[in-house]
């Protein structure tokens, strides 16, 4: 069967299973977009190529497939830049299709013309110039291989105008032939062995949960292996919704704005779990002061990854998944803990009465503090709700204040943090998962990013709901100004008013609600949970006064961690410029 | 590279041999992969091996202040690299091409330094001469230094390349 290039690569995207990509045409991609027209691959018209991405980051993240994008060259894969660094960053599984000038004007600065090979190869986890139509299903069907297994990531095709145009005989490989790409999944046994000492010896062990558990499917295996050691879990932003947030023994969120208690139950641990997690420095702050008396075990798909930052004791590569099923096969051999950990149980039991999360919403209703908001949506929306977060104030008090109890419920940009991810992710989300509730957490700054792709949103019937906590600055850099820089405020005042958030949602097509007082939250909820045939908007207006707690000054110790408003002299005079 | 220092805290430089599917842009995310990560590159030399799809690019490294291993652990990430061979100083033979064009004046001092690090003469006219010498990069160091008195007018050097020791 003879097939234009173009034919065959969305022929290969089928063969892929690929139900929905996000994308926006335009010249060199435009003999793509014809056979389009006639698959069964759902296509998204997003408003701007980064909403592309991010959409296409947001289906991977709840059904843990490969998003797909396609954009025409130049600006548009430029535009898509940003989400494929974010995948890179947090590891998301992504297939990006840019188009790009024929390849004989390749070089020539042509209309549309950039190096997109050149300019992904930093933030891709590979990427293909395809230069013979020939080569497109083989270079498909490797692209999503190489973007779904080991430690997964973005993978970019570019795909020449003329290449698309010219015939090939279609054929599907059987095969994948990457001598060069290998990834170990299998556990070395005496490194389980070895660890499993470790874990029996502890006299206070936390596991430090990451993100790899949910790409590992390891959510169930770690329940098993928590209920057999009784080990207590910190899940770190990018692993939120692995073990449930209420289960006794999760202790939240560890890192800048942890919790009081994952973050000294780090710093005072005899041994660290990690379990697919990176020793990021918001988790660790200076490393220097970080978990100094913590042995290490660290379980990683990326063997690179052990040692980068913190030197295991027992470096185990590969799959969390099969790491946890060999942990708890071996546990179960070697009998259980051979100390008594009920003191360090008590420590934890202590700190977490002593400090938990803590806000006040005034009785009068004013001003409306972000973290009832947050409460109230927690408790007014379905266990299974996926909520999508931008980077900021918003993003810690929504990764602070909501109960995940299931995995692949909680989608954000934990590495890159990419303002403005929220919308079109939530879209992605949404997409992806049709029939669950999907709230977007977004700050006022954040939702004037990329808040256009609600257009997309409401002509594509993906009724995402929006929660805007508007308050009227860029939040986060105000309070390392108000912490760091005495109080000077450079350029993070963006005004409640402007733009005008309900009327903005509704000449998007959407449904617009205002805030302002706690009394009218719920009530608003409700409605907007009740809104279905359209995306929903509301403008909570929060106090804008209101900072993030806990926490830890960058550069400074975890032991360092600030409570509360009391604690921001101590803040002041330990914090150094951040970073 | 600069100079007579090519060589200067031999014991900071590894080898990775680092062998590559000869595709577009390899070597293109081999530097890229360096600069973002902040490794330091000290020498490349890079060229096809026997087998014409496959290349050999042996990569000095300066390991003051990363650890090879992890700069080999982040290279094998690399889709396209096939496999990586740390080489550590001592353990492995390794050769560098050197070539020279220097005044050429007393001729007796001249020959002496020829003679002594089996350097040739490639070229020659009445004023200069090209030499050309190959041996362990810190023998370069030093016959570049010899030649320094002369006079160099220009030179080249190619990154070393190196083998690990057959052993036994």
């Amino acid at each position: 069967m003879e097939l234009t290039g173009a034919q065959a690569l969305v022929k290969s995207l089928e063969m892929c299973d690929v139900e929905v990509m996000f994308g926006l045409p335009g010249g060199a991609i435009l003999p793509v977009y014809d056979p389009i027209l006639d698959s069964k691959i759902r296509h998204v018209l997003v408003r701007h190529e980064q909403g592309a991405g991010h959409m296409a980051q947001g289906y991977a993240h709840v059904t843990g497939k490969p998003g797909v994008a396609i954009v025409t060259s130049g600006p548009a894969a430029t535009n898509i830049v940003t989400p494929l660094c974010d995948a890179y960053m947090d590891s998301i599984p992504m297939v990006a299709i840019t188009g790009q000038v024929a390849l004989a004007s390749i070089g020539s600065d042509a209309f549309q013309e950039c190096d997109t090979t050149g300019i992904t190869m930093a933030v891709t986890k590979h990427n293909y110039l395809v230069t013979d139509p020939a080569d497109i299903p083989r270079i498909v069907k490797e692209a999503f291989h190489i973007a779904t297994t080991g430690r997964p990531g973005p993978v970019l095709i570019d795909v020449p105008k003329d290449v698309s145009n010219e015939t090939m005989e279609w054929y599907w490989p059987d095969e994948i032939d990457l001598p060069g790409y290998s990834p170990i999944t299998d556990v070395d046994a005496d490194k389980i062995s070895e660890a499993i000492e470790l874990i029996r010896a502890a006299e206070k062990p936390v596991i430090y949960a990451g993100g790899g558990l949910l790409k590992a499917h390891a959510a169930d295996a770690l329940k098993r292996f928590v209920g057999l050691t009784g080990i207590h879990v910190a899940t770190t932003l990018m692993a939120r919704g692995v073990f449930p947030d209420r289960d006794p023994l999760c202790l939240g969120m560890p890192g800048m704005h942890g919790n009081y208690t994952a973050v000294m139950a780090f710093q005072r641990s005899d041994l660290l779990i990690n379990l697919g997690a990176r020793f990021d420095d918001r988790v660790t702050g200076n490393t220097e002061f970080f978990a100094p008396d913590a042995k290490i075990i660290h379980v990683d798909i990326d063997p690179a990854e052990h040692g980068k930052v913190r030197l295991p004791d027992v470096a185990i590569q590969g799959d969390a998944r099969q790491a946890l099923e060999a942990l708890i096969a071996e546990h179960e051999i070697s009998g259980g803990s051979k100390v008594d950990r009920s003191e360090w149980k008590s420590t934890i039991s202590g700190w977490q009465e002593q400090h938990p999360l803590q806000y006040e919403q005034a009785d009068s209703g004013f001003p409306l503090k972000p973290q009832f908001v947050l409460e109230q949506l927690r408790d007014n929306t379905p266990d299974d709700t996926i909520v999508v977060a931008g980077v900021g104030q918003h993003q810690m008090w929504a990764s602070q204040f909501w109960k995940f109890d299931h995995p692949y419920t909680w989608v954000n940009s934990g590495g890159l943090g990419t303002m403005g991810f929220a919308v079109p992710a939530a879209i992605g989300a949404k997409a992806g998962q049709p029939n669950r509730m999907v709230w977007a957490i977004d700050g006022d700054g954040c939702f004037q990013m990329t808040a256009q792709e609600l257009i997309t949103a409401a002509a594509e019937n993906i009724p995402v709901k929006i929660a805007i906590l508007n308050n009227a600055y860029l939040g986060m850099v105000r309070q390392w100004q108000e912490l760091f820089y005495d109080e000077r405020y450079s350029e993070v005042y963006l005004s409640p008013d402007h733009p005008d958030y309900v009327g903005w949602a509704e000449a998007m097509g959407c449904a617009g609600i205002r805030v302002e007082s706690a009394d009218e939250v719920l009530s608003a909820i409700e409605k907007a949970n009740a809104i279905n045939d359209r995306p929903v908007v509301i403008d909570f207006r929060v106090d804008a006064f209101e900072k993030v707690y806990p926490m830890v000054p960058a550069g400074g110790s975890n032991d360092d961690i600030i409570l509360g408003p009391e604690g921001d002299a101590d803040a002041k005079a330990k914090g150094t410029a951040p970073s | 590279m600069t100079g007579s220092t090519a060589t200067n805290g031999e014991q900071n430089l590894h080898i990775l041999s680092v062998l590559v599917e000869n595709r577009f842009g390899v070597l293109s995310r081999i530097a890229g992969l360096f600069s973002r990560r902040g490794f330091n590159i000290f020498s490349l030399a890079v060229a096809p091996t026997d087998d014409p799809s496959r290349s050999r690019i042996s990569i000095v490294v300066d390991v003051h202040n990363t650890d090879a291993t992890q700069i080999a652990k982040q290279l094998d990430k690399l889709v396209n690299v096939l496999d990586i061979t740390e080489l550590q100083p001592g353990s492995s033979i390794e050769r560098e091409l050197m070539l020279a064009r220097v005044t050429a004046s007393d001729a007796d001092a001249m020959r002496q330094v020829i003679d002594q690090f089996g350097a040739s003469v490639v070229d020659s006219n009445e004023e200069e001469l090209i030499i050309s010498v190959h041996a362990h990069p810190t023998e370069l160091d030093l016959c570049e230094t010899a030649l320094r008195k002369f006079g160099i007018i220009e030179l080249q050097r190619t990154g070393r390349i190196a083998l690990g020791h057959l052993g036994g």
